[in-house]
């Protein structure tokens, strides 16, 4: 198996707007854990929106479990690479928490049956399996954020592209967050600010800045030079 | 000398204006959504057949045309104008202003999708928060998710065509397009009232044309600043709506419907032999219940024939039947406790 | 979990809630149907309407007081067939004048009133009855087994879905118009009724624009999750034949009523 994400120079652009992303390259193996920070605005979202084909490349090439990205693999790649959005609220649209979790194995044709034990199954990776027939406006931001990764579960994605996950958690349902992720193990390309969760979760860290790549090696080392992290904004004082 | 003569006009038409009064007072906390029980079945059942045939269409257009992201669309900007209905501004008097947003949906994705929000809108208003009533649903879509949304457009497009295109024209369009959609909207209602034999038509109508065209002036305001908004921050959101080729059709049907009813319903008001005429032909469960219940024999509930034996009856079965509920209800409570 | 003050749906067990959606929302129709059918005038079967409506809001633990109170909400309404009293021929009830004018109330004129009004009434009862013990996603499912088109359906459920959402953000901007509106006792509130609805206006406008963008990282997150355009449920589960039992149970019921109203009537 090659769970990979390759990307070669990939540029984009909003229409009529600077450049968003330009020329960014990297490899991901299958199996790894990678973060990607950056300042706000740096196009990290956009970056992601790329690797399920939603946003199309200006140039470049994006390959994902070995497929080039394109009208013939989209689906195929939609069907390998569970992304999870930045806010649980626009990723939970179904009324119920198991109509959302059933939305992606429903459109790739599963079977009824296969469908309700696709949902139990990733419920129970979040353990969430008790809040199957809750209403989704009714949850908490934590409870929902789970949800957010049990509705990518459900169609037993290679890869799980994860865009702020820890982003408005308490201490707590933010350790137990780390702890759901640490017991996954999809290849994982995971945006955030906080720090202390790549250190904990991830042993390599992109930076991204200004729609560039401004570094990608070890974590430790990264968050180790002081210098490369308050140049692109990632330190508070 | 005035004075006097208004006066001699209130004392004569005193109980016409309380009557004003007092249906204002209703309309002004309703608006248009017309509960059950006050529509005659057969009243209903033909607005719901209308309403049924005017969304299927509008169904299988935007089916036709569906770019793949307006069910979202369509979905969420339902939800917009569900909250939008919440944003209220006071006028005078503790009555405030309140939007309906048929004509926004209208100007702001085209007459068919619009026509599918604000039935999801109105369907949802009467199915959780008892906003219009289920039977009479068929009529509420039919006032203000067909009437509202195709004479918002028709008007809408015809000041646009009318006046240069200028910021100007946009608004004014709206403004119009949004005073007129509820202004006919309510004709449609006060008629299907008289129809229904409920309302009399010579008060119905003067009634809810003189109070919506006060009501629609909220409308047509909040629409403006809407619109203001919108040119704003998104003048993108403003572009022509219209397919090409096709939507003359439309627009012209909408204006077309909204002078008919224009001119008609004063007439109606005027004349309401003409509209009770109809009302006591269509609504034959009250002129034909008479010989369409006499087939069934009246001796077959022997002892109860008078009336008010049987209301008092009735009363003690009612109880009868409350109270055994009740006392299920704690049986079923005792053994679920000792189970 | 907090309830939105919007969600009337009141959650207890009981065998009403246990009905199924389907079931239930036949049930509320045939009643509806039953009330509209029953002849003007007919108080022994409205009685009994009425009361089998309140033996089923025993049954289903929700409080009889919170059904009556909603319910007088659409009493207002009751004012529009106010004129009937004075406009139904019939036998006199009482007449004044009034000027020139002589007024005459009929007693088949206040038939007529009464009757609507509490037809009004016990409906509205009805449907309040239906949406507090019906979760609102089992009445999505109960209109897909109305033959309601799937499109309306998903487009229904995502409404709701983001209904509370929208709600939440309107009662936002509100409250940070009112905050910022405060005004001195004794003193006329500021700017004409015009610049007030602009004020609104820019509010709704605001929500539009929200809600544009949010339809569109929406559509996003579905595409990412496979969405092709087309609306897809899956399969509602059978209903099981004792919830038919109970249907069927019911609208002898019902019938019966409609007949007693023409009978005694
Ligand atoms: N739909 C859009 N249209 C136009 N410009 C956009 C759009 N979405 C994002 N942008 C712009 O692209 C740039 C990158 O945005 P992006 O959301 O990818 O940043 P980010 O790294 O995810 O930031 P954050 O940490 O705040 O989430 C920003 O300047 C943003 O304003
Ligand atoms: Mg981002």
């Amino acid at each position: 198996m090659h769970h990979t994400i390759d990307v070669e120079h990939l540029s984009f652009r909003y229409p009529n707007r600077p450049a968003v992303l330009d020329d960014i390259s990297f490899h991901i193996e299958a199996g790894e854990r990678i973060a990607l920070v950056g300042p706000n605005g740096a196009g990290k979202s956009t970056l992601m929106l790329h690797l399920n084909g939603i946003l199309r490349a200006e140039s470049g090439v994006i390959r994902l479990c070995g497929m080039e990205l394109g009208d013939a693999t989209l689906r195929a790649v939609r069907r390998a690479v569970g992304l999870v959005f930045q806010n649980p609220d626009d990723q939970l649209f179904s009324p119920t928490v198991f109509d959302d979790v059933a939305f992606g194995p429903i459109y790739q044709g599963c079977s009824p049956e296969e469908i309700r034990n696709r949902v139990r199954n990733a419920l129970a990776a979040v353990h969430m399996e008790t809040y199957i027939h809750r209403v989704s406006h009714h949850l908490s931001v934590g409870e929902k954020k789970r949800i957010a990764i049990a509705t990518v579960l459900s169609m037993n994605p290679e890869i799980l592209v994860l865009d702020e996950p820890t982003a408005g958690l308490d201490p707590q349902a933010r350790r137990n967050f780390i702890r759901l992720l640490a017991e996954l193990n999809q290849t994982m390309l995971v945006a955030t600010h906080d720090l202390a969760f790549v250190k904990e979760t991830c042993a390599r860290t992109i930076i991204l800045d200004s729609g560039r790549l401004a570094a990608d090696g070890p974590t430790g080392k990264i968050l180790a030079d002081g210098n490369l992290l308050a140049r692109h904004g990632l330190l508070s004082d | 000398m005035l004075l006097h003569d208004l006066k001699s006009v209130w004392m004569r038409h005193r109980p016409l204006w309380m009557g004003f009064g007092l249906t204002g007072v209703w309309l002004a906390t309703t608006a248009m959504h017309i509960p059950d029980g006050f529509l005659s079945l057969v009243v209903a059942l033909i607005f719901w057949a209308l309403a049924i045939l005017a969304i299927g269409y509008a169904l299988s257009r935007v089916r036709g045309e569906l770019k793949e992201r307006q069910v979202p669309m369509m979905g969420i900007l339902a939800a917009v104008i569900f909250a939008g209905q919440m944003l209220n501004f006071s006028v005078a008097g503790g009555t405030s202003g309140h939007l309906l947003g048929a004509a926004l949906a209208a100007i702001l994705i085209g007459p068919w999708p619009a026509v599918l929000i604000m039935t999801c809108v109105v369907s949802v208003q009467a199915l959780i928060f008892q906003d219009g009533g289920l039977l009479a649903l068929g009529a509420n879509l039919f006032n203000m998710a067909v009437v509202g949304v195709f004479v918002a457009w028709g008007i809408y497009r015809l000041i646009r065509k009318i006046t240069p295109d200028t910021r100007w024209s946009k608004l004014l369009a709206g403004f119009l397009a949004a005073w007129a959609s509820i202004e006919i909207a309510s004709l449609v209602a006060a008629i299907q009232l008289a129809l229904s034999g409920t309302s009399p038509a010579n008060v119905a109508i003067p009634a809810m044309a003189g109070i919506h065209a006060i009501i629609g002036l909220g409308e047509g305001l909040i629409t403006i600043g809407a619109l203001a908004f919108l040119m704003a921050v998104r003048p993108g959101l403003l572009d022509d709506k219209s397919a090409p080729g096709e939507s003359r059709l439309v627009w012209i049907g909408g204006l077309a419907a909204a002078i008919l009813l224009a001119v008609l319903s004063p007439l109606a008001s005027a004349h309401p032999d003409g509209l009770e005429w109809v009302a006591e032909q269509t609504g034959f469960l009250d002129a034909a219940q008479g010989p369409a219940y006499e087939i069934i024999p009246d001796y077959v509930l022997p002892g109860i024939s008078n009336e008010a034996a049987a209301t008092i009856l009735a009363g003690v079965v009612g109880v009868g039947i409350v109270l055994a509920a009740a006392w299920l209800v704690t049986r079923i409570r005792k053994s679920s406790a000792a189970g | 979990m907090h309830a939105h003050p919007f969600d009337p749906y009141v959650p207890t067990a009981s065998p009403v809630h246990a009905l199924d959606p389907r079931i239930k929302l036949a049930l509320v129709l045939s009643f509806l149907l039953g009330v509209a059918l029953t002849p003007h005038g007919a108080w022994a079967a409205l009685i009994l309407f009425f009361a089998s409506l309140m033996a089923a809001v025993v049954l289903s633990g929700i409080s009889p007081w919170r059904i009556l109170r909603r319910s007088l909400i659409g009493l207002p309404f009751a004012l529009a067939a106010f004129p009937l009293l004075f406009t139904t021929a019939g036998a006199e009830w009482f007449s004044f004048h009034a000027g020139s004018w002589t007024i005459t109330a009929t007693g088949e004129g206040l038939r007529r009133f009464l009757s609507i009004a509490l037809k009004s009434w016990i409906s509205v009862q009805a449907a309040l009855l239906l949406s507090a013990a019906t979760p609102f996603p089992d009445l999505l499912l109960a209109l897909r087994a109305f033959r309601v088109p799937q499109l309306l359906v998903s487009v229904i459920g995502l409404m709701w879905r983001y209904l509370f959402v929208l709600a939440d953000e309107a009662i936002r901007l509100m409250r940070a118009r009112d905050a910022r509106s405060g005004i001195e006792p004794g003193r006329r509130p500021g700017g004409g009724v015009i610049w007030r609805a602009r004020v609104a206006g820019g509010m709704a406008g605001s929500l539009f624009v929200r809600g544009f963008d949010r339809a569109d990282r929406v559509y996003a997150a579905m595409l990412a999750r496979g969405y092709d355009g087309e609306t897809r449920a899956l399969p509602a589960p059978p209903v099981a034949p004792v919830q038919y039992a109970v249907l069927a149970a019911g609208c002898v019921w019902l019938a019966l009523l409609i007949l007693i109203g023409i009978l005694v009537h």
